[in-house]
């Protein structure tokens, strides 16, 4: 990493993070919610930038995950059960089924995950939409209630907002360790070189299925904050369009980048708010955005000013490409 | 009872002949570019716009409307979406295509609502809604056409693959191109043809399926899943897999609506679809292919 790299890093860190302590006092109650919701979809994409940037998987079925996760949080607190253990096992739950959807489909490399996945995503919905006596139906699950930590309620929007950040910080610091672990320098390896990493004795089988799996149980965290913040779940945030908008968010910001996911989130959640006046041609603005990157820049907005502050910085040596 | 059978086992040959020319486009750009669409569903929806707007804007009567219509689809979706958007991400891999045609299928679906309107408009259909009766069974006469007209396209689209030279060397290029580019196949150009066939299929089963589901921007959605349930379950590297995959899901389709569950219509086609990628990733029939280093 150069120097001159470690300081945009560190600039862009320091202002967006003042940034969202101070955010609740700048925003109406909606603002807020949008500013959540970003919180939130960021967990789930950082859980698919695991599967799709470190392991090179495609994954659609994000969603289904963010949707099992909701469900049982809506379905659990609203029998009466107390948040903390649920949440736990959301994540737990979503790992365990992206455990045994990718170990049959990661026999066989090609692009197979995307189909399953795909065909996983739209099974789903379907239950979650005509299993009524267990998830309402289109009717939904209504008055999801909002956790309390140590008798302090969260019910106020800038107490969840807080909350859904701390969760974030959470999360992002154990994938932040992670990728530093001998389990992360693996998943970089088999998505550079899969054929190279596999002759040097990393089990590329277990680590892919490893890295799809835990990108499953983060989304199943973030569907446990999903519900407790809209407190009304129905089927249809949990279509395939979320899967596919959440790969084109960790596209866009940078798959492989650790703040790839943060970027797109903000692109895909908080602009389309602030750009309400467009409407339709926000979408097309984004879709062109998705096809130009792929065709100048794959590597996604990250990869783009990374590759303009190396081209700038003459005199540093060649940075090591997409680490952090 | 045996009649309705035949019925539904007609109805489903028809939608099944529609998927087929979805999937073989599908199968055939894999085949030669390794491209996967994701926008193939749209591919279908896009065509008929082109007509609507023929007849609505121009006054044009149907038939050189649908002309036109299938003319602007190989400009724009065969010519235009390989120069403009394949070629310049050959290097890139895969997965950046994949992603690109995420969002072209975006755009394209969003554009539409934009500039048309969000509303299901009717489309002229080809024959008349009238029905014959054989067997006892009475058989939509817009059935037994678009199955016909499906039978007749790929009849025509395997007799170019085998007999003629272009398409020999059409599948010298599929099936291994640093050896056909050896050989002096144009493998750039044959590569083109099927871009351009890919629409040809396309805007052929737009004009087949819309006057069934009316033309919405939406349409491509589920029309793409089917493409692509179709193109795998038959085997993704084989034409004829294409064509049997989307007859069989057709009929399956149709009898799952009657006879299991409308609501759970699309679960058997997704099981299968699992099924086949766990026991027999190859497709039905398509043949293993051989990876290299």
């Amino acid at each position: 990493m150069t120097r001159r790299r470690t300081v945009a890093v560190g600039i862009a860190l320091g202002v967006s993070s003042s940034f969202l302590l101070v955010a609740p006092f700048l925003f109406k109650p909606y603002g807020i919610f949008i500013l959540s919701t970003w919180a939130v979809m960021t967990v789930a994409a950082i859980g698919l930038n695991l599967t799709l940037g470190y392991a090179g998987q495609v994954s659609l079925a994000q969603a289904a995950f963010v949707g099992i996760g909701a469900y049982i949080t809506a379905f659990l607190t609203t029998n009466g059960w107390s948040f903390w253990p649920i949440c736990a096992l959301a994540g737990v739950a979503c790992f365990v089924i992206g455990w045994g959807l990718g170990y049959p489909a990661l026999r066989l490399q090609h692009h197979y995950l995307a189909f399953v996945t795909l065909a996983f995503n739209t099974l789903v919905y379907l239950v979650f939409r005509n299993e009524e006596w267990l998830t309402g139906g289109i009717y939904g699950i209504s008055n999801v209630p909002r956790p309390s930590l140590a008798g302090w309620s969260m019910n106020g929007a800038h107490a969840f907002y807080y909350f859904c950040l701390a969760v974030l910080a959470l999360v992002a610091s154990a994938i932040w360790w992670l990728i530093r672990s001998p389990w992360g320098r693996a998943f970089v390896a088999l998505r550079e070189n899969p054929i190279r990493a596999q002759s040097l004795g990393v089990d590329t089988r277990r680590y892919t299925l490893m890295a799809f799996a835990l990108g499953a149980g983060l989304g199943g965290i973030a569907g446990a904050l999903y519900a407790p913040l809209v407190q009304f779940i129905d089927p249809t945030p949990f279509a395939l369009g979320l899967s596919l908008n959440l790969l084109l968010m960790v596209v866009v910001g940078g798959s492989g980048y650790f703040f790839g996911p943060f970027l797109g989130a903000i692109i895909a959640v908080l602009l389309p708010e602030w750009l309400r006046f467009a409407q339709g041609y926000y979408l097309m603005g984004y879709a062109v955005l998705v096809i130009l990157l792929m065709v100048f820049c794959p590597t996604g907005l990250l990869g783009l000013a990374d590759r303009l502050l190396t081209s700038t910085a003459k005199a540093a040596p060649v940075a090591a490409p997409e680490v952090s | 009872m045996l009649t309705d059978i035949l019925q539904l086992f007609v109805a489903g040959l028809a939608t099944g002949g529609i998927y087929a020319l979805a999937a073989i486009g599908f199968t055939l750009l894999w085949q030669t570019s390794q491209t996967i669409n994701f926008a193939q569903g749209e591919f279908v929806m896009l065509p008929a716009f082109f007509v609507l707007i023929g007849m609505g804007f121009f006054g044009l009567p149907f038939w050189a409307a649908a002309l036109i219509g299938v003319a602007v689809s190989i400009v724009t979706l065969g010519l235009m979406f390989k120069k403009l958007m394949v070629d310049p991400m050959l290097n890139h891999g895969v997965l950046p295509l994949v992603i690109a045609t995420i969002g072209l299928a975006i755009l394209m679906k969003e554009a539409v609502r934009e500039f048309y309107g969000a509303d299901a408009w009717p489309f002229p259909p080809l024959v008349a809604a009238t029905n014959v009766t054989v067997f006892g069974a009475a058989l939509a006469v817009q059935s037994l056409a678009v199955l016909g007209i499906s039978v007749a396209a790929v009849t025509i689209l395997q007799l170019f693959l085998n007999k003629t030279r272009t398409g020999r060397c059409m599948q010298a290029t599929a099936q291994n191109p640093t050896v056909a580019r050896l050989l002096g196949v144009p493998v750039e150009r044959m590569i083109l043809y099927t871009f351009l066939i890919n629409a040809a299929l396309v805007a052929l089963a737009s004009l087949l399926i819309t006057p069934i589901y009316l033309a919405k921007f939406t349409n491509g959605e589920l029309l793409g899943l089917y493409a692509f349930i179709a193109a795998i379950i038959g085997g993704f590297n084989q034409v004829r897999g294409a064509i049997v995959g989307g007859l069989v899901l057709g009929v399956i389709d149709n009898f799952t609506a009657v006879y299991i569950s409308t609501q759970y219509r699309l679960v058997i086609p997704l099981l299968f679809l699992i099924v086949v990628i766990l026991f027999r990733p190859q497709g039905l029939l398509g043949r293993v292919e051989e990876r290299t280093v």
